[in-house]
């Protein structure tokens, strides 16, 4: 129990954060109607693309000589990367499709 | 200013930019704004990465701008090709890199933690192997994902006997393994946590086997909320926010689609996993179809009652998308709409290989989006309608959902065509459709049947309604 208090006082701030970009994402997200779902799955996974920080970081933080981080990471940056970039462009694709027509 | 503060300032501009864009995703006609708003975010974070000043390491700028490079191109060229009709598979594949992204962070991490280059606390040790799990799962599941949705494994072909036993043992065994490397500290090594990612791996293959056919919209958005969760996991190891806020938003996204479309069949996440439409029950037989007499409609009868009609209701399903119905459906559309015929799509939740797969397919089509119509606004308007015409949907369409509590499918939502003044079902043959049921709808009094390819009847009705 101490020691989960210790981690509790530690990282109150980010344990703030996480809570409420949970309630925040479930209220922004439960409000996408079902005609744009695809759209938002595959926006929301260009979003998890943020991977790709977490690969840059590796790679900028490896040694010069760390061939086994730098390969990896390199791995790790261009699958981030293609996740994010693929993920945007083809929802802007889609999102293009959807338009109304003014006939009538 | 140094430069730790505006870089900082870099990634909270980029948060804003996800929760924002995603915002804008509530209406069609923001929505592209709002994808344009979440990727500048992820631009301005990426270049804010690139400059924030860190305590060690040789920045390596060469590798870092040539996989972002990499990387960028073969995503948009991707992205670019894809048909829509293969969206599902692009975004499973999407979903697996990310996963696997997360996954060679975790190990990478682990690695300099055993060979004692750098330090973890308790939290990050069970964080990193966090991410190797999650991660992994959203790997290779998404891998399998993609294959079964291109067709190139059978649904059932890797299935074991017994096999949720075996999902359920192999998932105590990882989590047991996880509980021990985590005590152990730095004494465990990278070997175990090797085995612990590559069980991680086999899990992800093994949990996907059993899920197959109209469960996939389901499996999608269950392993898009993974790979959201495995990048929170990566956040969280380095202690970055942003990347903490852009997964956990993911993950969310990817929660309400699962629990979404998990409502759309009336089943628990728990038996999609377990997979298998029924199991049990299937008294369907019961009401004996035997005496009960289908009756066809001629093309010309088909087009004439349609091009005189007040308001026509179309039902399309996966299996419009794969004749490659769509357009021709948009040509009978416009024709009907010339002679003044109220033209309307029903759309089931999951009518297509992946949450609103089918809105997209109709929107690549041209079709207009106020046309289409979710579950409950299409049962209201089927009351008034003249014409509902089937395209390739069937389980949708069963009456047995509401009135036969001995069918698989009871107690699932659907749509109830058989409340306009008639029914035109356009099908192949009386096979029965993915989940094996009959469908009493076929003998409705209302019902008429249209047998053929749908593309090719729907091309006949075409020139049909032309001549008249």
């Amino acid at each position: 129990m101490d020691g989960f208090i210790q981690f509790f006082e530690e990282y109150q701030l980010l344990i703030y954060l996480l809570v409420f970009t949970i309630i925040l994402g479930f209220e922004v997200i439960s409000k996408v109607p079902t005609v744009l779902h695809t759209p938002l799955m595959s926006g929301a996974n260009a979003i998890s693309g943020v991977v790709v920080i977490g690969g840059i970081l590796l790679v900028r933080q490896a040694e010069s000589g760390d061939y086994f981080s730098l390969g990896l990471g390199l791995f790790g940056i261009i699958m981030g990367m293609i996740n994010a970039t693929g993920g945007f462009a083809v929802t802007d694709r889609m999102l293009e499709m959807f338009k109304k027509k003014k006939k009538k | 200013m140094d430069i730790k503060f505006l870089t900082d300032i870099g990634f909270l501009i980029g948060s804003i930019g996800f929760v924002w864009g995603l915002k804008l995703l509530s209406s069609p006609d923001s929505a592209r704004r709002g994808n344009a708003i979440a990727s500048i975010g992820m631009a301005v974070a990426i270049i804010s990465i690139l400059f924030a000043p860190l305590d060690k390491g040789d920045n390596n700028y060469l590798w870092v701008i040539g996989g972002l490079a990499v990387g960028a191109v073969v995503g948009y060229i991707m992205a670019i090709r894809v048909k829509m009709t293969a969206m599902p598979q692009m975004v499973s594949i999407f979903n697996g890199l990310g996963g696997a992204c997360a996954v060679l962070i975790g190990m990478v991490e682990l690695r300099h933690f055993y060979s004692g280059t750098t330090a973890m606390t308790g939290g990050q040790i069970a964080i990193s192997l966090s991410a190797l799990f999650i991660g992994g799962i959203a790997f290779t599941g998404s891998i399998l994902a993609w294959f079964k949705l291109e067709e190139w494994i059978r649904d059932n072909a890797l299935v074991l006997p017994k096999h949720s036993i075996f999902n359920m043992v192999l998932l105590a065994v990882i989590l047991a393994l996880g509980i021990y490397v985590y005590i152990q500290d730095v004494d465990a090594g990278i070997g175990l946590a090797a085995i612990f990612m590559l069980l991680s791996l086999v899990y992800g293959v093994s949990f996907v086997v059993p899920i197959g056919g109209a469960d996939m919209p389901v499996v999608i958005s269950l392993l898009n909320s993974f790979s959201g969760l495995s990048a929170a996991s990566a956040g969280l190891i380095y202690g970055n926010n942003f990347m903490l806020v852009g997964g956990i938003l993911v993950g969310a996204s990817g929660t309400i689609l699962t629990v979404l479309m998990c409502n759309a069949m009336n089943r628990s996440l728990l038996n999609v996993l377990i997979g298998g439409f029924g199991g049990g029950g299937t008294s369907t037989a019961k009401k004996g179809t035997g005496d009960l007499v289908v009756k066809e409609v001629s093309l010309n009868d088909a087009a004439i009652q349609l091009y005189y009609s007040g308001s026509v209701v179309i039902v399309p399903g996966y299996g419009l998308a794969v004749a490659q119905a769509q357009k021709v459906c948009k040509e009978i559309d416009d024709l009907l709409e010339s002679n003044g015929v109220d033209v309307k799509y029903a759309i089931h939740p999951v009518a297509g290989r992946m949450p609103g797969h089918m809105n997209v397919l109709l929107a690549e089509a041209d079709v207009p989006y106020p046309k289409l119509l979710d579950l409950e606004d299409a049962n209201d308007a089927l009351k008034n309608t003249d014409i509902a015409v089937i395209v390739g949907a069937n389980d949708v369409v069963n009456p047995s959902a509401l009135d036969d509590p001995g069918s698989p499918i009871y107690g699932m939502p659907v749509l109830r065509v058989w409340d306009a003044k008639n029914v035109i079902v356009l099908k192949r043959s009386m096979r029965s459709g993915y989940a094996g049921i009959e469908n009493p709808l076929f003998f409705h009094e209302r019902t008429r049947m249209l047998f053929g390819d749908a593309k090719d009847t729907l091309s006949k009705l075409v020139s049909e309604i032309k001549n008249l």
